[in-house]
């Protein structure tokens, strides 16, 4: 612990250091029962009567079902009961559904076809594992194969096959377009104005996770109708929810614990164990065990998906970068799950921790028949970040720098615009810069070695939002009508132009699926922002829900990331007045035959949010 | 449900074996197959039998029980040419389960010790006192009958035995490739020398062509340079998950020539 | 579904229980003794998190068939420690920083302790070698390594 050194020198105003814990070692607070093997990790839980739960799972990359025939599985030595699609009382998810975003996509179990090898159409309930085994290699699977796709870029073609069904373009939807859009001056002329053009293409590969636990979920029947669930989740909030809305159950009948990961790395988050679990203790009214085993978390577990990035720079001959287009590929798998938010999250984050006038960015998320995608350590900055700082090494070549002085030279200091219109703070990239060169003894340029992230930002052009020029290009089901180039701008040469300065005009990228899933800030203590002018509108493109109309909400307070949008269509006046409280029913006393509810009443409020116990 | 008999001797165990039977030796392959429902067999024959885990000189051989474990292998003095070997699979508590007829059946990636035992002249003893060559074993591991009891092979001199393991786990991981040569010399050229890849096939094989580059001749230069060149002439390597065949291809030559060179002590 | 009785010694406890044919050592420890400690990390032995001591040697119990410990001794990290007294390789991972998750500790308990039952002044290529069976994902294995050594009284050799 003592291979720390801590740099308080730096910033040091900033802050008071009269710290007692933070910055100082502590020992763990579990780290006894982890060295006694008493920590409770999920199956660390003695059942009697535990059942064991175990899933037939599609061989095939795409493959519609045309029959299962479970009978010889059912008749077999231990076998309690089998589950299958019509057990399901909710049979189609996304995780981020919890957070209003993207439209459910995944079903628990497969009904009608499978898109990754490893995806369950049956499961099997079992005295013991083996006989669960033993009857899941009994089951009868009749396929038929389909067309599959495993490169992002084969799958945005016109003739690919269509991996997701309720997403059919293979693209999930940003706005209007098939995919997220950054924009910020006009890189278009800075590539013309600069000495040098700097291009590169980077691609990740998949990475697992790998904890040494495998994700799984033990659940059983407790007292006062409720299920106690043990689960490995790193996201207790998110697997409770998902639970409650899959089994179409009150989220207070729900006892979840959770609290011991044995390693998450963002593996365990997706919480499509625990609503197994929980079906199938409500089916057979016993303890249920559903644990992946080694070669179920390798294979069928969500790693994080790969990425493809292309990353065009301008630079001028003394070093500065002008001008950064990115065209970005991130590979989803089969379902949304986090890949959604993983572009967002990155195209926040572009062009990276520097101070250049022109960005431009289209980012896409790509269904292919691969297994679903997840988090895993930074998801969606870790890729782009790499390929990033390839690239950075590669300008600094270009321009015959050496790369630490490259970056000082680009680096944003604060109050520097950065290309989603956030100003910089607490930038630090400098610094960091210049500790790096002494230890690893590189001489820098004298006047990058006294810069630092306070001087030189917020000023003149460097602070200001400048002019940016727009596109129209690649809206949602083009491309599966033509081949459509993916960088940005490319393929039409019709321009729209945002003015300088304009900025802060919230935008919902994705509209919310149901009404009842709209956020009310009120809620939560927040108080209610005066009435907004209209929105920033989206043209007349295909609604996200075919069902929702579009309640005037204010800005929500995460993830969405408020980029640029196209120039002006005719406006959309919303749909519905916002939402006001109900009348409330508060203060009526307690009504014991009636059934209770916490919080503001509101009818039509989503059950699965919380407090809401329905028979 | 699996079933599980255990035997006195060898030769009853061998008797045994019926279909949808395998024999348990050390468990390290076996179990890890009940452990993931494998589906082929149901019953499992094990022996108690002293002898699997003797390890004694027959002249100028070591006759080595086929139960004999790879820590066993470490610790005998008369095994000490392939301590090198066995120490380069798995972790101690692997080393203290997996036996060496194990080793023999174990199928791609595994089977560095096979690899080894391939170039040192083995020869395998049945439950059932039939002998053949440990290549002719290999050849038909997948449809042979009976048990391996013991093998037997040829003490090397000095240095003539060399094996190298190639993962990309360290400091244990699953092999790449394994090569394993036997070099004798007489008057400064190699005489009887065989080479031989593990994880380069389905089964661990010779390399007739290294073989014969390096046949007759003395090892210099020149002559592992004629070797590297056909240091895949023939094969097929497999595509998997830790190496695709290219890289394999790729490799092999370099690795091969570390191992000439003197290089290649685990 | 047939059953063996099967006797052994459980971290110095005589034991006597069932185990149904077929069955391996972990699944036995954990379901039918209810000793939790040794875990379930990938039923193939390349893991190490279900490593056990089977009369001192360490032994991948995923991959143990539970009848063959008949008469032997089974020692697992439930019973490491002297009453209430921890073990020195439980101290010093404690102080070492030595478990993050905590889900390999077990494991490379048994493979550390193994390691100095036999040689109690190991060098730094022994530890490493005796826990080359055990997988990390968490601490990247060197606060392990300082651990162990530093249980057998020596310093690690780093640098502070």
């Amino acid at each position: 612990m003592s291979s720390i050194e801590f740099r308080k020198d730096l910033f040091a105003d900033e802050r008071s250091d009269n710290l007692n814990e933070i910055g100082k070692p502590t020992i763990r607070q579990d780290i006894l029962g982890h060295v006694t093997g008493r920590t409770p990790f999920y199956d660390d839980h003695l059942f009697d009567g535990l059942l064991h739960m175990r899933c037939v799972r599609s061989p095939h990359h795409h493959a519609r079902i045309r029959s299962i025939d479970f009978s010889a599985a059912g008749r077999m030595p231990g076998v309690v009961r089998i589950v299958e699609v019509k057990d399901v009382p909710h049979n189609l998810n996304t995780l981020l559904s919890l957070l209003n975003f993207g439209r459910d996509d995944e079903p628990l179990i497969a009904p009608q076809k499978v898109a990754y090898i490893g995806e369950p159409v049956l499961a099997i309930i079992a005295e013991t594992e083996r006989q669960a085994r033993d009857a899941v290699a009994a089951v009868r699977v009749s396929w038929e194969v389909l067309p599959h796709v495993l490169d992002v870029e084969e799958a945005l073609k016109p003739n690919a096959p269509s991996v997701n069904d309720i997403y059919p373009n293979n693209t999930f939807d940003y706005g209007p377009y098939d995919h997220q859009k950054l924009r910020f001056g006009d890189v278009e002329r800075a590539f013309q104005q600069a000495d040098h053009i700097v291009e590169g293409e980077y691609q990740m590969s998949p990475i697992e996770q790998a904890p040494m636990e495998t994700c799984g979920a033990i659940a059983a029947p407790e007292t006062n109708d409720r299920y106690v669930c043990h689960t490995s989740t790193q996201a207790l909030f998110f697997s409770l929810s998902t639970t409650a809305k899959l089994m179409n159950m009150a989220s207070s009948r729900l006892h979840f614990i959770g609290g011991t990961v044995g390693g998450g790395f963002g593996g365990k988050v997706d919480s499509i164990v625990e609503p197994m679990a929980v079906l199938g203790a409500v089916l057979t009214g016993r303890p249920v065990k559903f644990m992946w085993d080694r070669e179920e978390e390798m294979q069928v577990g969500a790693p994080r998906g790969a990425e493809r990035w292309r990353i065009k720079d301008g630079l001028t001959r003394d070093g500065r970068i002008i001008a950064r287009s990115f065209t970005g590929f991130f590979d989803a798998g089969a379902y949304i799950r986090l890949s959604s938010y993983a572009v967002q999250k990155g195209t926040g984050h572009l062009p990276g921790p520097y101070s250049i006038p022109n960005v431009a960015a289209n980012v896409f998320m790509v269904f292919t028949n691969r297994t679903p995608a997840t988090a895993m350590r930074g998801f969606g900055i870790t890729g782009v970040d790499f390929a990033i700082e390839c690239h950075m090494d590669k300008g600094a070549e270009a321009v015959g720098m050496n790369p630490i002085d490259f970056h000082i030279l680009n680096a944003y200091r604060d109050g520097d615009m950065k290309a989603h219109r956030r100003a910089a703070k607490n930038a630090a990239l400098i610094e960091c810069c210049q500790v790096t060169a002494g230890k690893a003894g590189w001489r820098i340029a004298p006047d990058h070695a006294q810069a630092s992230s306070l001087i030189g930002g917020g000023a003149g052009e460097r602070a200001t939002i400048p002019e940016t020029v727009t596109d129209q290009i690649g809206r949602i089901g083009e491309r599966r009508r033509e081949n459509l180039p993916t960088a940005p701008y490319a393929g039409s040469t019709a321009r729209g132009r945002v003015a300088a300065g304009a900025a802060k005009q919230a935008v919902v990228a994705a509209p919310p699926q149901h009404e009842d899933m709209a956020v009310d800030l009120a809620r939560f203590g927040f108080s209610k922002p005066q009435a907004r002018a209209t929105r920033q509108p989206h043209s007349a493109v295909p609604p996200a829900s075919p069902s929702s109309p579009r309640p005037q909400q204010p800005a929500p307070p995460a993830p969405q990331s408020s980029s640029p949008v196209p120039p002006p269509a005719p406006p959309q006046t919303p749909a519905s007045a916002p939402r006001a409280p109900q009348a409330a029913e508060q203060g009526q006393g307690y009504r014991p035959e009636e059934p209770f509810q916490q919080g503001i009443k509101r009818p039509g409020v989503s059950r699965f949010i919380s407090g809401t116990r329905r028979r | 449900m699996i079933t599980v008999e255990t035997f006195d001797t060898i030769a009853e165990a061998a008797r045994a074996m019926q279909d949808r039977t395998r024999y348990f030796g050390g468990g390290t392959l076996l179990m890890r197959a009940v452990n993931y429902g494998d589906q082929s067999f149901h019953r499992m024959v094990r022996a108690r039998d002293a002898s699997l885990r003797t390890i004694r000189r027959e002249g100028s051989r070591i006759l080595i029980g086929a139960g004999v474990t790879m820590s066993q292998i470490i610790a005998s003095p008369d095994t000490a040419f392939l301590a090198p070997v066995a120490r380069a699979i798995g972790g101690p508590a692997l080393r203290n389960m997996a036996t060496v007829g194990g080793n023999l059946f174990a199928p791609h990636p595994y089977g560095d010790f096979a690899t080894a035992l391939l170039v040192l002249d083995c020869r395998a003893r049945t439950a059932d006192g039939s002998d053949m060559a440990l290549e002719d074993l290999l050849s038909r591991r997948d449809s042979i009958r009976g048990i391996v009891a013991a093998v037997s092979v040829a003490r090397p001199a000095g240095d003539d035995f060399r094996f190298r393991k190639v993962s990309r786990v360290k400091p244990k991981g699953v092999s790449v490739m394994s090569i394993a040569a036997w070099m004798p010399r007489t008057g400064g050229r190699l005489k009887d020398v065989r080479v031989a890849y593990g994880a380069m096939g389905s089964a661990p094989a010779r390399v007739r062509s290294v073989e014969q580059a390096l046949e007759g001749r003395s090892l210099d230069s020149q002559t592992v340079e004629a070797a590297t060149r056909v240091a895949t002439e023939g094969l097929h390597p497999p595509d998997d998950a830790l190496a695709s065949a290219w890289y394999r291809r790729e490799v092999a030559p370099v690795h091969l020539r570390r191992l000439l060179f003197g290089d290649g002590r685990r | 579904m047939a059953k063996k009785p099967v006797r052994f010694t459980h971290n110095g406890r005589e034991t006597a229980i069932f185990a149904e044919s077929g069955s391996n050592l972990l699944d036995v420890l954990r379901r039918v003794v209810g000793d939790l400690s040794p875990k379930y990390g990938c039923g193939q032995g390349t893991c190490g998190t279900c490593i056990v001591l089977i009369d001192g040697e360490p032994h991948l119990s995923c991959l143990t068939l539970a009848e063959t410990v008949e008469g032997r001794k089974v020692d697992t990290t439930g019973g490491l420690q002297n009453g209430p007294d921890l073990h020195p390789l439980q101290k010093a991972f404690m102080e070492g920083f030595s478990a993050q998750c905590g889900y390999c500790t077990p494991g490379m308990l048994m493979a550390a302790k193994a390691l100095l039952d036999r040689n109690p002044r190991p060098t730094r290529e022994e530890v490493v070698e005796a826990i080359s069976g055990n997988l990390c994902r968490c601490t990247g294995y060197d606060p392990i390594v300082d651990a162990i050594l530093d249980a057998a009284g020596q310093t690690s050799g780093r640098v502070a």
